[in-house]
């Protein structure tokens, strides 16, 4: 018997979310003014849901590493939001939208949350439309669309290639207008490190504060996490440098389940990694592979002589080109999900197919569509994607294809939630990449800002009302409980343990470390041999990092190095826990490839007779073994087949 | 494509312990960086060779590293975001630098962005003034369709234009007055270009040029150097706007 509630509401699917909100409890005007709410992260998810409780009248505190709450990482989004709107008369609907995500997600995520979130992607447009977003217009002045991966109609919506930065300026621009009126204070430069629970309830957290390494208390009478994702676990990624799995990890130390931690997105087109001195990856938008098509050198001999640079990419005929997303899967081409695109570019690659120097890159040439639509149309559509990939690589697009390769990008897994988006620990919720709910194994492209503004305009807005409503009693939380005594020491001893280490090495050498083993076994391709010794070297590095860290500078001031390794000491711990739910789910699925679990034809097969559930991790205190939960996923309305986009 | 090594750099870099404490210059050398690394990673490598030393690291600011969040900064060779038109220093790569080169790193210095510690200031003020107005005011919930408001397309280009900007502070920190114009009247063009933007214009003109000028950003010249070195190729042409927007709401009292 599982101890998971998922709450989803009984009913018929169209029917559960409007049946829901007419049932959970509403908090008067008059009340709402005496509760507090903290929101952790300012991104898309948490940035809406700041504006909107604020505009509600809750008191809002709103918390962001960063020094501005628009600088988020939401804001680097590129290709755009999807929505059923239909506006292009292309037979989308609510349906095909919920399909498409729970299809491409490949039937791991929940039917009841995937369709809500079709239900209300309408409304964001026009919410954002209201808030003054410049999305791409037509000459009659209605909204532009375009198509993405895994999808067979247009549906997102678009800002130019800064479609992310576009929405983030929108709700922080909301959010903006209440900081004015004083219903919320912000806090930037300071980072949430410890969350405080009185009688089993959040009632608070504990921060540092970057600026002037002081540990602060904040009390509220709920407390949400929109602190994004964890792709930075693998050191490298697509993810700001700062993005960490922090937040999420201490609502998981604190009770909170973590869902999924294996699901993570491997993106098909990132500029390549480039020598030892890389920081972090670049990513080219999903949009581009609307126009461009991907390909590597049909003969062996010819991706010989490209690796060797004695040969260039438009030396090699069209016939000798093996355009292999299009000839694996014509119905889809170009425009395969993420998964897959990732899959088949590492497949060619790892059979000595690769266009560069290290043999890790396929091209995504522009050429043709040039040939079709003219320079000038390409130029209108993804000119500020291409001048940022010469910036990189020194090299021009219109005249030679990219090179591109998979990259860790984002996280499907999260803080496991119910209908209500509340974590396992009640008061405490979970928003946006954060949480686990929406894109089960794979997320589609231009789905993450869908799901962040949908859960922070329109589904948490209502569903924290059902259970503040019970806590209108409550009087304003008192930070010198006990509890924040106690969990305010707690993180002074944790950041004084690192900081004491006063080893020889620096917390990116160990960071580094941890990113290799992830990628190489807990990457694209994992299997059990190697996921257990990634176990095993996790441990030791972890071990090796509380030896010998060295953190230079003052403890209370402002002290890079050390806000570093405390994140690193979470991803140490995150990356033993997504090995270990890896390990378990003996099933490819999505962006989970285990090599143990696949077709004939080289295809992710999934197991739905024994994994057809969403693993839900409980922590059992430091160096134990956590315990895995099940929640089992009932799919009423949708039948499970093998996923196929060919 | 092989890229060269660029050896013996010489880095002359800001330090600064603290907004409280005086700041000087100190000179460290670093040696065979690729000319495919950028910029923010030869600082990472640098800090690496000051960490294995036992020294501190050079504080700067920087996020997504991918010329969006507009959290990097730093002045270059006497140029903001450095010797290459229209990137942020995130982008700026090491080929843009010769063998033997020295290269002088500073913060934005402006009245209205205290240094918080080495390369790392304070731009609070910014948010300050969107703070005074920079929205349009709407709940969420309860809008019109989409589609609803047809918005010519050359408006919709005109706005995104100006909205683009990533509000870094290279306009105020390359301005000799440290004058924040480029940055509000961005602001002020994308919403004042916009039909939903249009009721509120008058009120959100005045109100974000008070709290500009209140916080102590300089005034306009109209030099032009903020259109030069702004990452994102935002136009002075905006600040004709902004000044036409304040001038129409004055005339209105």
């Amino acid at each position: 018997m599982t101890v998971l509630n998922s709450k989803i509401p009984a009913g018929p699917l169209a029917e559960k979310w409007s049946k829901h909100k007419a049932a959970i409890k509403v908090v008067s005007p008059a009340n709402k003014r005496k509760l507090d709410i903290i929101v952790v992260g300012t991104g898309l998810a948490g940035g809406s849901a700041a504006a909107s409780l604020a505009e509600m009248g809750y008191n809002v505190k709103a918390f962001c590493y960063q020094d501005s709450g628009r600088r988020a990482h939401s804001i680097a989004a590129q290709g755009g939001i999807n929505a059923a709107k239909n506006y292009q008369n292309d037979n989308d609907s609510i349906y095909r939208l919920f399909y498409d995500t729970i299809k491409g997600g490949d039937y791991r995520a929940r039917e009841a949350n995937v369709y809500r979130l079709a239900e209300v992607s309408g409304d964001i447009i026009d919410q954002c439309v209201a808030q003054g977003v410049p999305f791409a217009r037509e000459y009659g002045g209605t909204l532009s669309n375009r198509s993405f991966g895994g999808v067979l109609v247009s549906r997102t919506f678009y800002a130019r290639g800064q479609t992310g930065q576009q929405l983030l300026l929108g709700c922080y621009a909301s959010m903006n207008r209440m900081i004015g009126q004083g219903k919320i204070e912000m806090h930037e430069r300071n980072e949430m490190l410890d969350i405080v629970t009185v009688d089993g309830k959040a009632r608070g957290i504990i921060t540092r504060n970057l600026v002037t390494g002081e540990v602060e208390r904040h009390g509220a009478h709920a407390v949400v996490i929109a602190s994004g994702g964890y792709g930075n676990v693998f050191f490298l990624s697509t993810n700001a440098m700062g993005c960490n799995g922090g937040a999420a990890w201490q609502a998981y130390k604190n009770g909170a389940f973590f869902g999924n931690p294996c699901f993570v997105q491997i993106h098909p087109t990132c500029i390549p990694v480039h020598g030892e001195q890389q920081s972090k990856l670049t990513l080219m938008s999903e949009s581009l592979r609307n126009d461009g098509r991907v390909w590597v050198p049909k003969k062996k001999e010819d991706a010989i002589k490209l690796q060797e640079g004695k040969m260039g990419p438009n030396d090699i005929a069209d016939e000798d080109r093996d355009f292999y997303l299009e000839r694996r899967y014509p119905s889809y081409g170009n425009l395969v999900p993420r998964d897959v695109a990732s899959r088949a570019a590492k497949e060619r690659c790892d059979a000595g197919f690769g266009v560069n120097a290290e043999g890790k890159a396929v091209y995504l040439d522009f050429k043709y569509s040039i040939e079709r639509l003219g320079q000038d149309v390409i130029e209108a559509r993804y000119g500020n994607l291409f001048q940022m990939y010469e910036k990189i690589t020194d090299v021009d697009p219109y005249n030679e294809p990219m090179q591109i390769y998979p990259a860790i990008h984002y996280s499907m897994g999260g803080t496991w939630v119910d209908y209500n988006l509340m974590t396992t620990v009640p008061g405490l919720y979970a928003i946006g990449e954060a949480n686990f709910s929406d894109h089960g194994g794979n997320r589609l492209g231009a789905s993450a800002l869908m799901q962040g503004l949908a859960d922070g305009y329109f589904v948490l807005p209502y569903t924290i009302g059902d259970y503040l409503a019970d806590e209108i009693q409550t009087p304003r939380i008192d930070v010198n409980h006990p509890e924040f005594d106690k969990k305010e020491k707690a993180v002074n001893e944790r950041l004084q343990k690192l900081f004491n280490v006063k080893g020889n090495k620096s917390v990116d050498s160990f960071h580094k470390r941890l990113g290799n083993i992830m990628w190489d076994y807990v990457g694209m391709a994992r299997n059990e041999e190697g996921l257990k010794f990634a176990i095993a070297e996790i441990a030791k590095i972890k071990e090796d990092f509380y030896n010998d860290v060295r953190i230079p500078g003052d403890f209370d001031a402002m002290n890079i190095e050390l806000e570093k390794a405390g994140r690193v000491a979470d991803f140490l711990e995150l990356g033993d826990l997504m090995a270990r739910d890896a390990l378990n789910r003996n099933e490819s699925c999505g962006g989970h490839y285990r090599e143990e679990s696949v077709t004939e034809e080289g295809e992710a097969k999934r197991d739905d007779e024994n994994f057809t559930y969403v693993s839900a991790w409980e922590y059992k205190g430091e160096n134990q073994e956590p315990v895995l939960h099940k929640e089992e996923l009932v799919f009423e309305e949708v039948k499970l087949t093998q996923r196929s986009y060919k | 494509m092989a890229d060269k090594i660029i050896k013996n750099l010489t880095i002359k870099v800001w330090r600064q312990k603290n907004a409280k404490t005086a700041g000087k210059f100190e000179t460290y050398k670093i040696n065979d960086i690729s000319g495919g690394t950028s910029f923010l990673e030869m600082l990472d490598i640098l800090n690496e060779q000051l960490i294995n030393d036992g020294q501190e690291p050079i504080a700067f600011d920087h996020d997504c590293r991918e010329g969006i969040c507009g959290m990097c900064s730093l002045f270059i060779n006497g140029r903001a975001h450095g010797p290459d038109d229209d990137i942020t220093t995130c982008q700026l790569h090491m080929r843009k630098f010769k063998e033997g080169e020295t290269i002088t790193i500073e913060p934005w210095r402006a009245g209205a962005f205290p240094v918080i510690k080495d390369l790392i200031v304070d731009r609070t003020a910014f948010e300050k003034v969107l703070q005074a107005g920079g929205y349009i005011s709407v709940n969420t919930g309860g809008v019109p369709d989409g589609n609803a408001i047809p918005i010519s397309q050359d408006d919709a280009e005109e706005a995104m234009d100006a909205a683009a900007c990533i509000g870094c502070g290279a306009c105020v920190a390359t301005c000799k007055n440290s004058s924040a114009m480029l940055f509000v009247s961005a602001k002020v063009s994308h919403l004042a270009k916009l039909p939903q933007g249009r009721v509120e214009a008058s009120r959100r003109a005045k109100n974000m040029v008070a709290k500009m000028d209140e916080l102590g950003f300089g005034n306009c010249t109209n030099t032009g150097a903020c259109e030069v070195e702004c990452p994102k190729g935002i136009s002075i042409a905006n600040i004709a706007r902004l000044n036409r927007e304040f001038l129409a709401a004055k005339i209105k009292d």
